[in-house]
């Protein structure tokens, strides 16, 4: 059809004023032809687009909006949460946001919801949980009588005269909350709705993120300082030798993850074979083997052992394009191996050394099973932390607000990897 | 290229022919903690059972809590038929409607024609689950590699006299009664205490203590398993897994029943549950008088219910929780306490492991 | 790198010194790849060498942890569903991360840079992440606790690869050659199934291992997303670390190792025929 109308086109441009308009419509043919294979090229790309789309970015995007998420507490409570609409949080609710209050929490238990109104709000204000059950079992008890409903619960518990509790209900009433970032901050609201810092002992995140970092450039650094001289070696090896010495780096990149951390496992525990063999050797007393596993060391070990072949072969092939004749030619020229070695080989490989380090810190800091396996107490990062409230505390808030961070984290490196080096420089094998 | 996809179509049409086939059988899968009690209940009821109607188990393993089954009936896909639970879990799933409600009157008689509503202990029967097990968190020790025996819970927690160190459950639930206990708090006080904030902080202190020497386990089969390759010197674990070690491979482990917390375990039907009526059939099997003692034949967990329980051997009483010379200085666990405090609890345990 | 006959004794020390550490650093690359195959035969469930396995007595030494496997159902499972998995994931991977790369290499490609960024992104975000997102969206879809969401998943996961290596098999292409075939009468099919196939072959062929290899070993959605009927090798071997650690473990190890070898090998042929189709020195 579009050769068609083009042909026509071509046509009519020719019988009319054929100089005039022979360039315009040459211009248009060729746009309309790049039309055309751009075109052609979207279609191959479409398929896999709308897929990840589908499968990948949108499950993303929909995990995320949970960070903001409030719950359902607002449609659990129907009456509190309009008697508290216009409450002003200075001074404590009136009889009637007091009666309404206790109506919800008996409706709630019959139905079976008090549980997840408690969960919600204890995310809100540690220990609520058990005083809503608390006050629903005390609730059901009681007698009627001629004390105001406020009085009541108060008697229950003295909680229930405090502006914090009152407060944090108001919290998670709108749709939108912004508790689940301040927690993965180690923030929280006080009595009064202001935003303070948590107790040392209960702040865990923002420590945990400097760990996790930690952990990553631990690992980035041991790996180009294992991975910098076997890259080396093996770029200047005859070819034969280096084939076979690479087989010692790609095999461990294609075994499976989880053999490696066993292996792992197997030597350094406590009764592992490298305890094993410092003890045979008399290196070390039976009573004083080594804890290497089950903590950080264990884990960046581990890590390290794991990440390396993603330093060593970008930092191969960026090392077998450089002509040895430079580092010749500064040496004639006077130049100490040492001083030949900094000032001239190792700029040259500083497109690998991005590309390796860059590409190992991205991997190291969403790492998840191999600290969760070998971590112990001490060797936990923020994937893990992600993983116990997706799976354990059910903080799904929490967790998806810790994943945002953490995303919006290896994105920038993501993108500062592909602005240096380019994605599409990236090899594998 | 071609060859490759007909290749690969070829074995794909095999293997889904095979999966279809295998498929075809009615199927429960039935959720435990694995390891020497999921053994026990497969000899117990699973084999019976699955002998007696055709319906094949699947069995699968978790380490407790109430993280997967609220994520599966929150998000409409539940995979588990029959979940054993512990009992705090049991308050909380069915509060939030996670778990269904059960009729006591569904289930089989006691063995001497009583209703079962009388024959099962009467913490033993919940609006959502019914009682399975009597097990407890016990420490034990290898008597080989310690040259003196502790006897006490507060030894467990005195690296002087004993050096070395210690396994727990990652939990707080256990750990913070055995720190009161430990730290002379009488058994009959140690939730009183635990409910106040004073008494919280003085459990974590006690932890504290130790902090340093403590290996944590996850599942039940890590404890045992932590002791016999000497990363700890005494561990807390499970009563059954310790007998389990003991009598099965042949370990030289010795429980010190002092400060025992005791607890049930329940099963239950996930809201939701893909086979219902099959998981309900189960239920009632595997609460029934015979199964619940022939469990207590291979492994040292008590049947909650009289029948049952007259029915254990002779050899085997002593080993469960309930025996009168293990109840010295024992300690039922509240499930009312954890159900209502297991959440501040947590978080505060996992702020204090974390820092 | 050959040491020079002017070498001074430093030059020289340092020399033998440098392959030392190498030669450390390669021994950390491989002992534990290693020193589990010795492991797996252990005939006591310890994951440490006996007094029998050191002295060679051949008692210490059994293939029960072996037997062990292949006469455990949930293994057998796991094995089944792996393949099942793999295979299944590896093909839609392969086919719709081939067509994306033959269109990203066309010269007209609008957007590239972001396109391919959007494409290769299941490579770089956490696994962790992606298995949460994955694990709520699939479950609304009824995808979670069956095989089909975790082909799915692992689809994902997999066409980065084969994106990445068809690109590069691409980028070394001689826009040439299509020109002569067409100037030769050829057909644009035949030229696609003549020139350009037998070219981007390898390419296809290793992102599809890559793809694969990925499937075979990815633990983290598994465990999101299945069930024990949708059981995967990670997944019990995730399970046997954590819970039970039995030498089975080991001899499961050993075997993935041998694959793992098996992959590397084809990998490398493949590499080496590439490279001599496009007339480039095998490296």
């Amino acid at each position: 059809m579009n050769e068609m109308v083009a042909r026509t086109d071509t046509l009519n441009t020719l019988t009319a004023d054929a100089r005039e308009f022979e360039g315009k419509a040459l211009r248009a043919q060729l746009a309309r032809s790049t039309r055309l294979e751009k075109a052609k090229a979207l279609l191959l790309v479409l398929p896999l687009l709308l897929f990840i789309g589908v499968m990948f970015i949108f499950p993303l995007a929909d995990m995320m909006l949970r960070s903001t998420d409030n719950g359902p507490v607002a449609e659990l409570m129907p009456d509190t949460a309009a008697r508290l609409l216009d409450w002003d949080q200075f001074t404590l609710p009136d009889e009637a946001t007091y009666a309404a209050l206790a109506r919800d929490i008996q409706t709630a238990q019959k139905e079976r919801t008090l549980g997840k109104i408690a969960t919600r709000l204890n995310f809100e204000l540690s220990g609520i949980r058990s005083l809503l059950t608390k006050s629903a079992r005390k609730l059901a008890q009681m007698e009627s009588s001629d004390e105001s409903w406020k009085q009541r619960l108060v008697q229950i518990d003295q909680r229930w005269g405090e502006l914090a509790t009152w407060s944090a209900i108001k919290r998670v009433l709108p749709s939108v909350t912004a508790t689940f970032y301040l927690s993965s901050l180690d923030l929280a609201y006080d009595a009064k709705g202001e935003v303070v810092r948590k107790p040392p002992e209960r702040a865990i995140y923002v420590d945990n993120f400097i760990k996790t970092f930690a952990i990553s450039l631990g690992v980035t650094l041991s790996c180009f300082i294992l991975g910098f001289p076997v890259a080396y070696l093996l770029s200047v090896l005859p070819t034969a030798k280096a084939n076979l010495l690479m087989i010692c780096v790609l095999l461990p990149f294609w075994t499976s993850l989880l053999v490696r951390t066993t292996s792992w496992i197997a030597l350094l525990q406590t009764h592992g074979i490298v305890n094993d063999l410092l003890v045979w050797l008399g290196i070390l007393s039976e009573g004083n083997r080594l804890d290497m596993m089950y903590n950080m060391f264990g884990t960046v070990v581990a890590m390290t052992h794991i990440l390396l072949p993603f330093m060593i072969l970008p930092l191969f092939s960026v090392m077998k394009s450089i002509d040895p004749s430079f580092m010749r030619a500064a040496t004639s020229l006077g130049a100490s191996p040492f001083t030949a070695f900094i000032r001239v080989y190792l700029p040259q490989t500083k497109p690998g050394i991005a590309a390796g380090s860059l590409l190992v810190f991205i991997l190291a800091i969403g790492y998840y099973i191999t600290p969760a396996l070998v971590g112990g107490r001490t060797g936990q990062m923020i994937s893990n932390f992600i993983a116990y409230h997706m799976q354990q505390s059910l903080n799904w808030g929490l967790a998806a607000a810790l994943a945002v961070i953490l995303l919006i984290i290896v994105l920038i490196l993501y993108w500062l990897f592909n602005r240096i080096i380019g994605i599409d420089k990236l090899k594998l094998g | 290229m071609r060859k490759l996809i007909r290749f690969t179509s070829v074995m794909a049409l095999g293997l889904s022919c095979t999966i279809s086939i295998a498929s075809a059988a009615e199927r429960i899968t039935v959720v435990s903690f694995g390891g020497a009690y999921t053994n026990a209940q497969k000899k117990g009821s699973h084999e019976p059972f699955m002998e007696k109607t055709g319906v094949q188990i699947l069995s699968e393993d978790y380490n407790g809590g109430l993280g997967k089954l609220r994520a599966q009936v929150e998000s409409g896909s539940v995979t588990w038929d029959v979940v054993d639970l512990e009992t705090s879990d049991v308050i909380r799933a069915c509060d939030e409607g996670l778990i269904d409600t059960i009729d006591v009157n569904d289930l089989e008689p006691g063995t001497d024609g009583s209703a079962a509503a009388d024959d099962f202990m009467p913490t033993a029967v919940k609006k959502c689950g019914i009682g399975a097990i009597v097990w407890s968190t016990v420490f034990a020790y290898d008597k080989t590699k310690l040259a003196t025996a502790p006897h006490s819970i507060a030894d467990f927690f005195d690296t002087n006299k004993y050096p070395g160190k210690r396994g727990m459950k990652r939990s707080p639930k256990v750990n913070l009664e055995m720190a009161l206990m430990a730290d002379g708090v009488a058994a009959t006080d140690v939730y009183k205490v635990l409910s106040t904030p004073e008494g919280q902080t003085r459990a974590f202190n006690k932890l504290a203590q130790i902090k340093d020497q403590l290996v944590w386990w996850k599942s039940g089969a890590q404890a045992p398993q932590l002791l016999a390759d000497g990363e700890v010197v005494m561990t807390t674990a499970y009563n059954g897994r310790i007998y389990n070690a003991v009598k099965n491979e042949s370990k030289s482990f010795v429980i010190v029943w002092d400060g025992q917390v005791m607890d049930i375990d329940y099963w239950a039907i996930p809201a939701g549950a893909p086979n219902k009526a099959r998981a309900q059939e189960f239920l009632v099997f595997a609460t029934a008088p015979e199964q619940l003692a022939r469990q207590s034949k291979f492994i040292s967990y008590g049947p909650p219910r009289k029948t049952a329980a007259a029915m254990v051997d002779e050899s085997m009483k002593k080993h469960i929780p309930t025996a009168p010379v293990n109840l010295t200085n024992a300690l039922a666990a509240d499930a009312e306490f954890w159900a209502d405090y297991e959440d501040e609890l947590n978080e505060r345990f996992t702020a204090w492991l974390a820092n | 790198m050959a040491l020079p006959i002017y070498a001074t004794p430093f030059q020289r020390a340092w020399h033998y010194t440098f392959r030392f550490i190498c030669g450390l650093v390669l021994l950390f690359l491989m002992a534990p790849i290693l020193v589990i195959v010795p492991l797996s035969f252990n005939a006591e469930p310890y994951f440490s060498f006996t007094q029998g396995m050191l002295s060679l007595d051949s008692a210490a030494y059994s293939l029960r942890w072996y037997e062990d496997f292949f006469s455990n159902k949930m293994w057998l499972l796991a094995v089944k569903n792996s393949i099942y998995i793999g295979v299944a994931s590896t093909c839609l991977a392969t086919v719709l991360g081939t067509l994306a790369a033959l269109g990203l290499s066309r010269q007209h490609m609008p957007y590239r840079g972001t396109i391919m960024g959007l494409l290769i992104s299941p490579m770089i975000v956490p696994l962790i992440i992606t298995a949460a997102g994955i694990y709520f969206f699939y479950a609304r879809l009824g995808l979670a606790g069956n095989l089909w969401g975790l082909i799915l998943a692992h689809t994902v996961l997999g066409t980065p690869f084969v994106v990445i290596t068809v690109t590069a098999t691409l980028s070394g292409f001689d826009i040439s050659l299509i020109r002569a075939g067409l100037s030769l009468g050829a057909s644009h099919s035949r030229i696609f199934f003549k020139v350009i196939m037998p070219l981007i072959l390898p390419g296809v062929i290793s992102g599809a291992l890559f793809a694969f290899g990925t499937s075979f070993d990815e633990v983290v959605v598994v465990l999101f997303l299945s069930g024990a009927e949708q059981t995967t090798i990670p997944r019990q071997m995730w399970s046997g670390i954590r819970e039970q650690i039995s030498p089975t473990i080991l001899a499961v190890a050993t075997l993935l190792v041998a694959l793992s070898i098996l992959m590397l090998t084809t990998i490398e042929l493949l590499r080496r025929r590439s490279e001599r189709l496009r007339g480039q020195s095998p490296g």
